[in-house]
C-alpha cells in the first residue's frame, strides 16, 4: 500500500512536471495553480495532449511551487493541505505501517516549513457511542503527536484535540467512508 | 388501598414561585382528614379527569385550554393515576364552582377524581384556580390558586401536577424539570475549519419537549451538558477550538470557565451536592477522570491507565464514580471511589460493548448504559446491587446517551428510530410510554435536570 501511494504520487509529479514542460510560455491558466495532486485517482493514465485550444489563450506567469504555498492565506493551505491525514484501523489508536509513511511525509512537510504550528484532530467513525469516541479520538491525536516528536518535529508546535464521531469526513454508512473517518486530520494553525 | 376522601376544601393562594407556602397549611389541617383519593379496586391506579379549564375573562379561553391539556399530560406522565381519555367526557358540562360538578356523571363514567379550574386573565397577569375533587366523597381535596405572569401558561400546569403528586401520592414529580441536549439544528456552518462542519449549540427545554431554547450563543462545537443539582447551571464543552469545560448560569448569564484551557477537557459532570465536577482530560497525555470543585480548585486525577477512561457518572451519594474504559480491550464499565480513583470493579460482565454510564437517583441504585448491540446500541440498566441488566430499547435504531429523570422513573435517550435522525426521547423506566422530545436537525446526549 504505501509502495503503491508513492509509486503514484511519483508518477502524479512527473505527468505534471512533463505537461507544464511541455506546454512551455503556451501554458495557461485562469487562476492559481492547484499543488500536485497527491490523490491517485486525480492523475488519468493519458494525460490529453496540449491541442491548439490552448495557443489561443493569453499566458498567465505562475509563481514556482514553493512561494506559492508560502503565499497562500491558512484557509486556502487548509483547503488543499500538503499535510495529509493519517487513517486508523476500527476501534485502534495505533499508527499502522500505512499511517506512519503519511506521518513521515508529513513530518518532512513541517520540517521545511518549521513555523508552521499545527492541530491534529482525532476523529473516529460513526460506530462507537458519542463518549467512547471522544477519548478514542483524543488518544489517535496524541498517538500521531508523539510520533511525529519521535521524528523531530517539536511537539510545541503541535495541539491536539479530539473531536469523536462529531464531524465524519464522509457522511456514509459504509465500511469505505467508516475507513476515511478514521484519521487524524491536521490543521495549519499559523505560519 | 382505602378510601380516604377529604371533608373540608382547603383553598389556599400563592404564586407559582413559592409552592412551599401551600405545604405548611396542609400541615396545619386536623389529622384525621381523608384527602387522598384512591379506589376501591385493590392494585389498580385511581381514576382521574381533567375536563377543560373555564376562562373567567374572553382573553383567558386560550390558556383554559392550554392548562387542562397540559396538566393532563403531565399527570398522565407519571402513570400514578389512570387518566381518562379527554375525549370522552367532551359532553359533560364543565363546572366553574365546585356546587355545579355533575358527580353523577363523573360517577357513570368511572372516574374517582376530577380536576376543575378556572382562569382569569388582567393585561399580562393570570390567576388560575383549581380543584381536585373527590367523585364518590363530591369533597374538593386539593384546592389551590395561582397567580403570576401570562408568558408561561405551562408552568401554572407543571405546578399543578407536581403538588398533586405531592399531595395525593407523596411524589415528586418531574413536571417542572428540564432536559437539555447538543443539537446542530441551527445549520450554521462552523467558522474555524475549511471543511463543512456545522456547528452544535446547547438547548434545553421543558422535560416534554416545549419551550425549546438556545444556551450557548458562540457558534461553535459544544458537547454533552450536565445539570447542577440545583438546575441553574449547566456544565458542558466548547470547543474554541480547544476542547474545554465551562459553567453556564443559565438564568444569570454568567459563564465560568473552571478547567482554564489547561489541556483538553471533555464530559463534565456535575456531583450530586452541587460542589464537584467529574471529566475526561487529555491533560497528561492520555484520556483519563479528573475531579475538581466546580471553581476549579482541588483538581485529582481518579485513573491511571494506558488505555482510554471516559464518561465518569456520579453514585447517589457521590462516594463513587462510575465510568467507561477499554483498559481490557473493549469499551466496559467500571466504578471506583470518587476521593482517590481507589477499589476499581467491572460492573459490566456480559456485554460486548458498553457506554455513557448514567447512576440513577435514589431510591433506586441501577446504572444505565448504552450497549452493543448489533449494528447500534440499545439502552440497559444495570441493578448494581445484584448485577441484574434489564434492557429497555430492542434495535429501533441505534440508542445511545441514557439520562435518569429525578426520582428515576423515566430516562430520556437519543434513538434514530424516527428517520434516521438523532432524536431526544424520553420513556418510562419499565420501557413503557415512549415520547419524541425533539423533532428538528439531529440531537444527542440528553440530561435531565432535578
Amino acid at each position: 500500500m504505501k509502495e503503491m501511494r508513492n509509486t503514484t504520487i511519483v508518477v502524479a509529479v512527473t505527468l505534471a512536471l512533463a505537461v507544464t514542460a511541455a506546454c512551455g510560455k503556451k501554458k495557461v491558466a485562469t487562476g492559481p495553480q492547484p499543488p500536485p495532486a497527491e490523490e491517485a485517482p486525480v492523475v488519468t493514465p493519458n494525460p490529453p495532449a496540449p491541442t491548439e485550444r490552448v495557443e489561443d489563450r493569453t499566458p498567465v506567469a505562475q509563481p514556482l511551487a514553493d512561494e506559492s504555498i508560502t503565499n497562500k492565506s491558512l484557509d486556502d493551505l487548509n483547503r488543499d493541505s500538503p499535510l495529509k491525514p493519517v487513517f486508523f484501523p476500527l476501534d485502534s489508536a495505533e499508527l499502522d505501517e500505512t499511517g506512519r509513511a503519511i506521518a513521515q511525509a508529513n513530518a518532512g512537510v513541517l520540517k521545511k516549513y518549521s513555523a508552521w504550528g499545527i492541530t491534529i484532530e482525532g476523529h473516529c467513525d460513526e460506530r462507537g457511542t458519542a463518549e467512547y469516541n471522544l477519548a478514542l479520538g483524543e488518544r489517535r491525536a496524541v498517538a500521531v503527536k508523539t510520533y511525529l516528536s519521535s521524528l523531530g518535529v517539536s511537539p510545541d508546535r503541535i495541539r491536539t484535540v479530539s473531536y469523536g464521531k462529531e464531524f465524519p469526513f464522509d457522511m456514509g454508512h459504509s465500511e469505505d467512508a467508516w475507513s476515511k473517518n478514521r484519521r487524524g486530520h491536521f490543521v495549519i494553525t499559523s505560519k | 388501598m382505602t378510601w380516604r376522601l377529604a371533608s373540608v376544601a382547603v383553598a389556599i393562594a400563592g404564586v407559582v414561585a413559592a409552592p412551599a407556602l401551600t405545604k405548611a397549611a396542609i400541615q396545619g389541617q386536623p389529622t384525621d382528614l381523608k384527602l387522598v383519593i384512591s379506589t376501591d379496586s385493590q392494585g389498580t391506579p385511581p381514576r382521574f379527569a381533567v375536563p377543560d379549564f373555564v376562562a373567567l375573562t374572553p382573553d383567558a379561553s386560550e390558556i383554559a385550554k392550554t392548562l387542562g391539556q397540559v396538566l393532563w399530560d403531565d399527570l398522565n406522565f407519571e402513570r400514578e393515576f389512570y387518566m381518562i381519555p379527554r375525549d370522552t367526557y367532551s359532553s359533560i358540562p364543565v363546572a366553574r364552582t365546585p356546587e355545579q360538578v355533575p358527580f353523577d356523571r363523573w360517577r357513570e363514567l368511572g372516574a374517582d377524581g376530577v380536576v376543575f379550574g378556572t382562569v382569569q386573565r388582567t393585561g399580562s397577569e393570570v390567576r388560575v384556580q383549581v380543584r381536585l375533587m373527590s367523585v364518590r366523597s363530591r369533597q374538593s381535596v386539593f384546592a389551590k390558586e395561582y397567580s403570576g405572569s401570562a408568558n408561561n401558561p405551562r408552568l401554572y400546569a407543571h405546578t399543578i401536577s407536581d403538588e398533586i403528586h405531592d399531595q395525593q401520592r407523596g411524589l415528586k414529580g418531574v413536571a417542572r424539570t428540564k432536559l437539555a441536549w447538543v443539537s446542530d439544528r441551527d445549520g450554521v456552518r462552523l467558522g474555524d475549519t475549511v471543511e463543512n462542519r456545522q456547528v452544535k449549540e446547547i438547548y434545553y427545554g421543558d422535560y416534554d419537549g416545549a419551550n425549546q431554547r438556545r444556551v450557548t450563543v458562540g457558534r461553535r462545537l459544544n458537547l454533552n451538558p450536565s445539570w447542577s443539582p440545583d438546575a441553574r447551571a449547566l456544565a458542558y464543552t466548547t470547543f474554541r477550538p480547544n476542547p474545554d469545560v465551562f459553567v453556564s448560569l443559565i438564568y444569570q448569564g454568567v459563564l465560568q470557565n473552571p478547567t482554564k484551557g489547561i489541556g483538553t477537557n471533555y464530559l463534565p459532570v456535575f456531583s450530586p451536592d452541587g460542589k464537584q465536577i467529574a471529566f475526561m482530560s487529555g491533560r497528561d497525555g492520555n484520556p483519563e477522570i479528573y475531579a475538581m470543585n466546580v471553581d476549579g480548585s482541588n483538581l485529582r486525577r481518579l485513573t491511571n491507565t494506558q488505555a482510554g477512561d471516559s464518561s465518569p457518572t456520579w453514585s447517589p451519594s457521590g462516594s463513587q464514580i462510575a465510568f467507561t474504559s477499554d483498559r481490557t480491550g473493549k469499551a466496559q464499565i467500571y466504578v471506583m471511589n470518587s476521593s482517590d480513583g481507589s477499589g476499581v470493579r467491572r460492573l459490566t460482565v456480559d456485554e460486548s460493548e458498553a457506554d455513557r454510564p448514567t447512576w440513577s437517583p435514589p431510591p433506586f441504585n441501577e446504572i444505565a448504559y448504552a450497549a452493543s448491540t448489533g449494528p447500534g446500541y440499545d439502552i440497559k440498566v444495570l441493578v448494581v446491587s445484584t448485577g441484574e441488566v434489564k434492557r429497555l430499547t430492542f434495535g429501533e435504531g441505534s440508542n445511545e446517551g441514557p439520562a435518569w429523570a429525578p426520582g428515576g422513573k423515566h430516562l430520556a435517550f437519543t434513538s434514530t428510530r424516527a428517520g434516521g435522525r438523532t432524536q431526544v426521547f424520553t420513556i418510562g423506566r419499565d420501557g413503557r410510554g415512549l415520547r419524541q422530545i425533539t423533532r428538528e436537525g439531529n440531537n444527542q446526549t440528553p440530561a435531565w435536570s432535578n
